[in-house]
């Protein structure tokens, strides 16, 4: 029977057994069910920009600690356990880079909202959003537990990193090749309490170094802190440490677990301000060097690099087995030989991959080296500093230093008899 | 001292004039994207039933421990047969429900007869693990009303989908949030 079952099947082709005409026999219904209410969208974009408003008033305004400690747990039982942590700023620059780069991509309204809000706040009023709205910062926030000082040129050094990163995101987000900062997220396996092995376990190691070292994440690896870092250091107000004018006690020098308090200043030597001089002007000859290295660099690593997007590794493994230079096929080689398309097009279209990755690959590797020469230029100027203030670009806005202030110290004090008086 | 101060003036007046710029290029660039995305719908991810070869990895790639992909069924294209090669195991040992005899890991789908020689399929989701055994049988031997599709009540709807990223056939794709099915309809083709 089922030999003629499948010739049958075979004549007809389309369909091989005619589906029968029951008298009184109802068919069941295919269920749709829908996901989540889009009006939920509209609702994430308010406690967002709620949460702005409220942790750069926590940190500005009422500089107080528990009050973004406090925001900063809402935000991740929200965005991180409540959302599973996907709709994300950090991502968001993925969905934005594709949509500049492919027409066709609908990037939706709250990844818009996610990406631009943070920027303006930050612009604004400094990293407030790391401090206690980003659902990743709030997991460092809350597990760091005995900071240990990391030496300035381990600091400065994988600084660079997130630049590095953020630039490599947004060459696979623009090319189609994946949203790698997504795929490589630490913490989103603890949101969801799921996730493959790997990435799992990346994420209990990076919560382990974070007992010790302050936002590892955050400092090292956070492509959209480094956006940040460029933002806040415009900022016009930025979080002080003393609430009025610094005293110079020395009290805060220890305070900043994310090592972003810089000391003041001491006057330099004549002799000492001609080196700095000449090694700045060093620096300034090194960094366009830098920027072409980093050029040709990255258009002759294009070529392996667009091995990432799937759509070259199959032409790639479709030429060797139309060669025959490998033994059988693979799920993808088969799938696309089901479609019936000509192999030729897929080869034209990973050349045309091919030649885009060479060109971003160039900027890419362009990028790389003019952030290296600039991070060079940057460590050689000399800002005179008058007391001890954050760094705005490493500062995260935490509040951690607040209380290490004498004059904060004073000033809660004084307000004590008042808020007796007032029962609170 | 008045030099002093005068530099913290023009400080402050440079300062500004990068945060407005900043600003205003921030919004020229959202009005871009606004533009660019129009009155269009958000997108959900969804499978193309054509272009699925039922590899089963849907099953082990969702970030979900019991993915959210899973078994749908076509009623009007299916063929009611008795030998049903989505839900026998090839060469069966006899055409009932004995678990020997499914090819379906987890029995989720339920066997019914309707009438001589017919019966019916369908899937019990909660039961489904999103394998695509049963699909592919359905579409070796069968009319192909087996076919696999995300499930939105369970999808967290990733940035970009873990299944997606590891589909061989490109089958994965954004539809519109307010249309988030591509069903498989008498017709279509098996």
């Amino acid at each position: 029977m089922m030999v003629v079952a499948v010739s049958a099947a075979a004549a007809l082709a389309v369909e091989r057994f005619p589906p029968p005409d029951f008298t009184d026999h109802q068919l069941p219904q295919t269920t749709t069910p829908h996901g989540r209410w889009l009006g939920w969208e509209y609702f994430d974009m308010a406690a967002l920009a709620a949460g702005l408003v409220l942790a750069s008033y926590f940190a500005l305004g009422r500089r107080s600690r528990k009050g973004l400690v406090g925001l900063a747990t809402v935000a991740m039982v929200w965005l991180g356990f409540w959302r599973q942590g996907c709709v994300c700023a950090i991502g968001a620059i993925q969905n934005v880079s594709l949509a500049v780069f492919d027409p066709s991509y609908t990037v939706p309204l709250t990844v818009i909202a996610f990406f631009a809000l943070p920027l303006l706040v930050t612009l604004f009023f400094g990293r407030t959003f790391c401090a206690a709205v980003c659902p990743l910062g709030a997991v460092q926030e809350l597990t760091l537990v005995r900071p240990v000082r990391v030496p300035g040129w381990v600091d400065q050094s994988l600084g660079l990193v997130p630049f590095i990163y953020l630039g490599a995101a947004v060459l696979f987000a623009a090319t189609g090749a994946g949203f790698i900062i997504c795929q490589y997220d630490p913490y989103v396996g603890f949101f969801r309490l799921s996730g493959n092995a790997a990435m799992i376990t990346f994420g209990i190691c990076l919560l382990v170094i974070g007992l010790f070292i302050g936002r590892p994440y955050c400092r090292y690896l956070c492509p959209l802190g480094a956006i940040f870092g460029l933002f806040s250091r415009v900022s016009g107000r930025h979080v002080r440490i003393p609430p009025d004018e610094c005293i110079q006690c020395r009290l805060c020098e220890d305070a900043c677990p994310y090592g972003a308090i810089r000391p003041p200043t001491v006057p330099q030597t004549p002799a000492e301000r001609a080196r700095g001089r000449r090694r700045l002007g060093w620096m300034l000859a090194l960094a366009p060097v830098l920027v072409v290295v980093g050029t040709g660099l990255g258009y002759t690593l294009a070529t392996p690099l667009s091995l990432v997007h799937r759509e070259v590794r199959l032409a790639e493994r479709m030429k060797l087995e139309e060669a025959g230079k490998v033994e059988g096929t693979i799920d993808a080689s088969d799938a696309f030989r089901n479609t019936g398309r000509p192999a030729r097009e897929l080869y034209t279209e990973a050349i045309a991959l091919r030649e885009r990755f060479a060109f971003l690959g160039g900027l890419l590797g362009g990028w790389v080296g003019l952030v290296i020469g600039m991070k060079l230029v940057h460590l050689s100027i000399r800002r005179k500093r008058d007391e001890y203030s954050p760094d705005p670009a490493w500062c995260v806005s935490c509040g951690r230093c607040f209380e290490y202030c004498p004059s904060e110290q004073q000033t809660l004090i004084q307000e004590l008899p008042t808020l007796e008086k007032s029962g609170v | 001292m008045a030099s002093s101060s005068d530099k913290l003036d023009r400080r402050q007046f440079v300062g500004n004039g990068v945060r407005i710029a900043g600003a205003i290029g921030l919004g020229g660039f959202v009005g871009f994207l606004a533009g660019r995305r129009g009155s269009a719908d958000d997108t959900v991810w969804q499978i193309d039933p054509n272009k699925c070869i039922a590899c089963g990895n849907c099953a082990t790639y969702c970030v979900l421990d019991e993915s959210a992909a899973k078994c749908v069924h076509s009623y009007p294209m299916c063929g009611y047969c008795e030998l049903c090669t989505g839900y026998f195991e090839p060469d069966p040992n006899d055409l009932n429900s004995g678990a020997e005899n499914q090819l379906c890991p987890t029995g989720a789908i339920v066997r019914k007869f309707v009438e001589e020689p017919y019966h019916e399929y369908s899937i019990d989701e909660a039961l489904c693990i999103g394998c695509a055994k049963c699909v592919k049988g359905c579409n070796a031997f069968g009319n192909g009303s087996l076919y696999m599709q995300v499930r939105h009540d369970r999808c967290l709807n990733c940035n970009e989908c873990a299944i997606a990223v590891a589909c061989p056939s490109q089958a994965f794709v954004r539809v519109p949030a307010s249309n988030p099915y591509l069903l498989k309809h008498k017709g279509t083709g098996a």
